[in-house]
């Protein structure tokens, strides 16, 4: 496509009379990725000037790296032709979506059950033509809810919406932060991300406001198809409290196999930030056809003093994981949590780990990690601890286990560790582990089978960070662990 | 309700059990005693289901179903329970909720109901006083950091709250304390009546003072070398194995 064909349909695009949420039939843009996409995606979500400008700052950096993806994870993985993927490409019209759940995969549906799932909800997540309205309406049982609990929100001055409408309603929020925790090229895909991001959520909890519940994607009514490229900002105030939790424990099904997200946290003084995820995409099949790859970058800055941020993941989904939540301890006495459970089975690949830049003075931080491989799964865990000279009396301690399962998997543990000051102190204890036979066939002597009995130790393992979620997700969390694990006994 | 049929099995070619017969009628305290390496443990082993031993001849009727081909859950839901030497530690699980899955999978296996959780605490509750176990045993990660004697009166615990059919004591006596030893004694004394039948594997006297058995079988070299009742203990104690091998 040459690029006067693309103006031509950026043109016709922007004449659509219907906005981007209410009729998408008619959206998309085509293969590839040049200034003009870039142009069409800021054009369609009616961008400020300014946006515009640094999308094609961040698209020009791109440009000159597009060819040299970082290697160093140990993630294998065929090459990604950047130019082959849609950057704008709307999800599928209803004439190509199945018609019912009888067209649906068996697997996702045996794990939809298995999770108990409602119908109505199975529907929507599966895709299924025109199931979108009727599932908003069976999540929040009616669109009232979700009001009231916009209302209260609005009372405590709380911001809780989509970031391309928080860039239409607070633009100098959006512009004073974007950027400020991930810089544009921080690395290969935040860069990428910078020029095409999709949608995502915008969090902004004003000084002193301790927001009364967990704010959740699935609450956002318009959270459907936030699209591959998520970008998310949440701005903590003086003094005030947040959690929120990111992702669903449902498999979801993408059509886009690359998906780079960009989290971007921070903390003022006296601030906290509890931030939770469950990441359970398309982890490809047996033989490792499909799946997602995951590139996300998070990170999170703790820009006041005393203020916090923690991390807490379930990672179970993705053919290919690359995460790396972390954390910048630049307030004095703030404090760095990273809680993490990584899992891969079948030919799943998971690079994951967190890094907790000590910058100010008596800052500490924690990191509990937890990787479970099963199957033919590869698990690294990759953490840097960095203490830098005027970080006096930083303050660290890393926890970081393996649990093998299985004769085929493997774990690899990566810790670095950078202390720039004598008066800091820096602890990493790290087990490897396998369930042993002895645990199964007790277990099994008390009426156990032997894939609960494997869920029921893999759980234990766990539970240092699965306690760290909000009550609801952890029941979930557990129960997507289980089913994660089919297949890795017997 | 177990019946053991000339029995013969091996580990890496070495055999370990050598033509055994036993029967273990309802209601009964049969006591298996022998040396170190006897194959004791081996037949409790073959007995739950374990796996790695090479089954070469005889089979195992557990209520007049030969039970050679179940999993080691399967025979548990049927009745079966071993109180084992070495209880393993799980981290991250709290004893009771270990216990409620293992009794939950039991009743699912048998086409019952989950338990009342509240109803199965409370039975918890009175159930550790009995044994004078702190309540906090409840909550504790399974065995994790449990001391020895601990262990043991947990595997009781879990025996006394499963309410087995046949129970295989493997020796719940090894390294306890005389205060401990009355508690387990105790409470499997309490436990026997006509309905359920108790399987002993001692190396010592100790146990069988307390719990009386009906039989006693001296064991050597994978096979029944001398039976007798309660009075075979006591010359056992006195003239040590080697009078009988």
């Amino acid at each position: 496509m040459t690029t006067s064909e693309t103006a031509k349909i950026v043109e016709e695009a922007s004449e659509y009379k219907y906005g981007f949420t209410t009729d998408i039939e008619q959206e998309f843009a085509p293969k590839g990725l040049n200034e003009d996409i870039v142009k069409f995606i800021s054009k369609k979500k009616d961008e400020p000037q300014w946006l515009l400008d640094w999308r094609l700052n961040a698209f020009d950096m791109w440009k000159k790296r597009e060819y040299d993806m970082p290697g160093w994870a140990n993630l294998k993985y065929d090459n990604i032709d950047f130019q082959d993927i849609h950057y704008f490409a709307a999800p599928k019209s209803d004439e190509e979506k199945p018609k019912s759940l009888d067209e649906i995969d068996p697997e996702l549906l045996r794990a939809y059950n298995k999770l108990g799932i409602p119908l109505k909800e199975q529907e929507f997540l599966a895709g299924i033509k025109n199931s979108h309205k009727v599932a908003v309406d069976a999540v929040f049982d009616s669109v009232s809810v979700a009001t009231t609990f916009k209302d209260e929100l609005n009372k405590l001055g709380i911001i809780f919406c989509s970031f391309s409408e928080a860039v239409q309603t607070h633009p100098e929020l959006v512009k004073k932060y974007l950027g400020s925790v991930v810089p544009t090229n921080d690395n290969f895909f935040s860069n990428l991300n910078s020029a095409v991001f999709s949608d995502g959520s915008f969090v902004y909890i004003p000084p002193n406001v301790k927001c009364p519940m967990e704010l959740s994607t699935y609450f956002r009514i318009n959270a459907a198809n936030t699209g591959q490229f998520e970008r998310t900002l949440i701005i903590a105030d003086r003094g005030s409290y947040v959690s929120y939790l990111e992702g669903c424990t449902a498999p979801m099904r993408d059509e886009n196999q690359l998906h780079a997200a960009v989290v971007e946290l921070v903390a003022l003084e006296d601030a906290e930030i509890k931030y939770s995820t469950v990441q359970n995409w398309y982890p490809g099949d047996k033989n490792g056809n499909g799946g997602i790859y995951n590139f996300v970058t998070k990170r999170g800055t703790c820009l006041g003093d005393n203020s916090k941020i923690s991390w807490t993941q379930v990672e179970t989904g993705s053919a290919v994981t690359w995460k790396y939540p972390s954390v910048i301890l630049k307030g004095n006495n703030s404090k760095g949590e990273f809680y993490s459970v990584a899992l891969s089975n079948n030919m799943q690949q998971a690079d994951t780990g967190t890094k907790m830049i000590h910058l100010g003075k008596n800052t500490s931080s924690r990191i509990v990690s937890k990787g479970i491989s099963a199957g033919r799964g590869q698990q690294t865990y990759r953490g840097l601890v960095s203490v830098l000279p005027n970080a006096i009396n930083a303050r660290n301690f890393t926890q970081c286990d393996s649990l093998l399962i299985g004769n085929d998997c493997g774990a690899h543990t990566v810790p670095y560790i950078n202390v720039r000051n004598e008066l800091s102190d820096v602890a990493h204890e790290a087990t490897t582990s396998k369930i042993s036979e002895e645990q199964l066939y007790y277990c099994r002597q008390r009426g156990i089978n032997e894939e609960d009995a494997t869920a029921l130790i893999v759980n234990g393992f766990c539970r240092e960070v699965l306690k760290n979620l909000p009550m609801e997700f952890a029941v979930e969390a557990k129960k997507l662990l289980e089913l994660s694990l089919e297949g890795a006994v017997g | 309700m177990l019946e053991i049929k000339n029995l013969s099995v091996s580990v890496k070619n070495k055999i370990i059990i050598n033509n055994l017969n036993l029967e273990i009628e309802k209601g009964k305290k049969v006591a298996i005693m022998g040396p170190n390496g006897s194959g004791k443990s081996t037949l409790s082993n073959v007995i739950a289901g374990k796996h790695g031993y090479q089954i070469n001849d005889g089979q195992i009727f557990f209520n007049g179903i030969n039970i050679l081909d179940l999993d080691p859950e399967e025979r548990a839901a049927k009745g079966i329970y071993l109180a084992f030497q070495y209880p393993v530690e799980i981290p991250g699980i709290a004893n009771s909720s270990f216990l409620r899955t293992a009794l939950n999978s039991i009743r699912k296996y048998n086409g019952e109901k989950d338990l009342n959780t509240r109803e199965f605490l409370e039975e918890c509750k009175d159930l550790s006083k009995r044994l004078n176990l702190d309540t906090s045993f409840l909550s504790r990660d399974l065995n994790t950091g449990f001391s020895g004697g601990e262990k043991k009166k947990n595997e009781i615990f879990h025996m006394l709250m499963m309410k087995p059919k046949l129970c295989i004591l493997d020796e719940i006596d090894s390294g306890l304390d005389i205060d401990a030893l009355k508690v387990i004694s105790d409470g499997v004394s309490k436990y026997s009546n006509e309905n359920n039948s108790m399987l002993i594997i001692t190396h010592y006297q100790r146990l069988l003072d307390y719990i009386k058995p009906d039989e006693v079988h001296i064991f050597n070299e994978g096979k029944i070398i001398k039976s007798g009742d309660y009075n075979l203990v006591k010359t056992l104690e006195e003239k040590g194995y080697q009078e009988f091998v």
